[in-house]
């Protein structure tokens, strides 16, 4: 191990890892509207809207994230879509994780209990009140541990960037494992901020969902 | 520049023989990942505490880091200390070994839920510690667990599109050097998208039938 190596290197890594961390935060939380708004529309009333809610979740589950990135980033031109590499990296990523959190939020709100559902309606409320004040608050109880998987694995996603240059981690340490040519430490160096930030994460998720937990 | 899928029919031998390496990688780190993560799982549960450990630390780093990464650890580290893998073997041991750490958190809690009277069963009729893990134990578990196992395997077949970036001529790569010849890159994506969906429509179908015949074998 060239610790001389690492100690030379290790703040160009840390640059990379705010990269990382931009992306995490940016594509999860589009993620999550995406996850929303694919939930709602799974369980919509509107066949038309199941359809394009099933099939978003079989077409983006169903093919490797990789490729979608490279269809929004190199395909995307053809088509009309001029996205810098960063961009193409929020944005595939977020509709990617957005169809496993589909699943999740929408596994979430079958989990409540459907009386809930038609009190509220009982009472009056809007279906668009009943949603946003009764069904959502109490399902996030529910759903920030499975989200937390979700963003666990998200977090580990955005390595798949490097292949479209998002100078994030993994490109950095591909980068520097082509010019030292000592993978391990590069290796090593990453590995060590990819498990404190997933460790952080994972921290906080915890204490979150502890705190949302009635007693 | 428009869209022009006539491209595509031009390429479909090699998409198709990109398919079936993308098909034999998935199959060939899912058995490593399968047979690997029971290994793995018994080693955790079961060894002394000097081997379990460092052996959590290791589980730990696996799952705690990219896939990306530690593909590129293997093809490109072990060069470092003398072990130059073909491009096709170093994906096929980084895939198989990423999965078993992920089915061998699965296998464990498996295990863990095998009655504890199988165990005390068995060791009474006579049969040794490791007999038991192997022929008692281990096979309930992994009845139990398949389904979990399964969705593994189906990630598996996703995340085999990364061994691309290490130069294996599988479905991206193929669907890469395609797109060099014509600069197609949407149409051809699009296609690759397509043949790994048929295939994990494939792969989805096949764990079905398998779990169905494990339970009713039951």
């Amino acid at each position: 191990m060239d610790y001389d190596l690492i100690l030379r290197v290790y703040p160009y890594f840390l640059q990379a890892a705010v990269v990382t961390i931009e992306l995490s935060v940016l594509s999860i939380a589009l993620g999550l509207v995406c996850g929303t708004l694919g939930a709602y529309a799974r369980l919509s009333r509107w066949a038309t809207l199941r359809f394009i809610g099933a099939t978003y979740v079989s077409v983006i589950r169903g093919t490797p994230a990789l490729i979608q990135l490279f269809i929004l980033y190199f395909g995307g031109p053809q088509i009309g879509i001029q996205l810098d590499a960063f961009e193409a990296g929020v944005i595939g990523l977020g509709i990617n994780i957005g169809a496993y959190m589909t699943e999740t939020i929408r596994g979430a709100i079958i989990a409540m209990d459907k009386g809930q559902t038609e009190a509220a309606r009982t009472l009056g409320m809007s279906s668009w009140q009943t949603m946003r004040k009764v069904t959502l608050p109490q399902a996030a109880r529910l759903m920030i541990r499975p989200l937390g998987v979700n963003i666990n694995a998200q977090i580990k996603g955005t390595a798949l960037v490097a292949a479209i240059s998002v100078v994030e981690l993994t490109y950095t340490a591909q980068r520097y494992i082509g010019s030292t040519y000592k993978p391990f430490e590069m290796f090593f160096l990453a590995g060590i901020i990819y498990i404190i930030i997933i460790f952080v994460t994972g921290q906080g998720i915890s204490w979150l969902d502890r705190r949302v937990q009635i007693k | 520049m428009g869209l022009d899928f006539s491209v595509i029919p031009g390429y479909f031998d090699a998409l198709l023989l990109g398919s079936l390496w993308t098909v034999a990688i998935t199959l060939s780190s899912a058995l490593i990942s399968f047979f690997g993560g029971i290994l793995l799982a018994v080693i955790a549960l079961y060894s002394p505490a000097i081997i379990r450990y460092p052996f959590r630390a290791f589980a730990f780093m696996f799952m705690g880091t990219p896939l990306l990464l530690q593909l590129f650890l293997i093809y490109f580290g072990l060069i470092q200390i003398g072990l130059d893998l073909p491009a096709f073997v170093a994906g096929v041991i980084g895939l198989g070994l990423h999965f078993a750490v992920y089915n061998s958190d699965i296998i464990q809690a498996g295990i863990l839920a095998v009655d504890k009277g199988q165990h005390e069963g068995a060791r009474t009729l006579g049969l040794s510690r490791l007999q038991t893990i192997r022929k008692i134990i281990v096979p309930q578990a992994v009845r139990t667990v398949l389904p979990p196992i399964g969705n593994n395997m189906i990630a598996l077949l996703k995340d085999s599109a990364l061994v691309s970036v290490i130069g294996v001529a599988e479905l991206t790569l193929t669907a890469q050097l395609a797109i060099s010849n014509t600069f197609r890159p949407f149409e051809f994506y699009v296609a690759a998208a397509a043949c790994y969906y048929v295939i994990n429509l494939g792969l989805e179908y096949g764990l079905r039938r398998l779990e169905q015949s494990i339970q009713t074998s039951r």
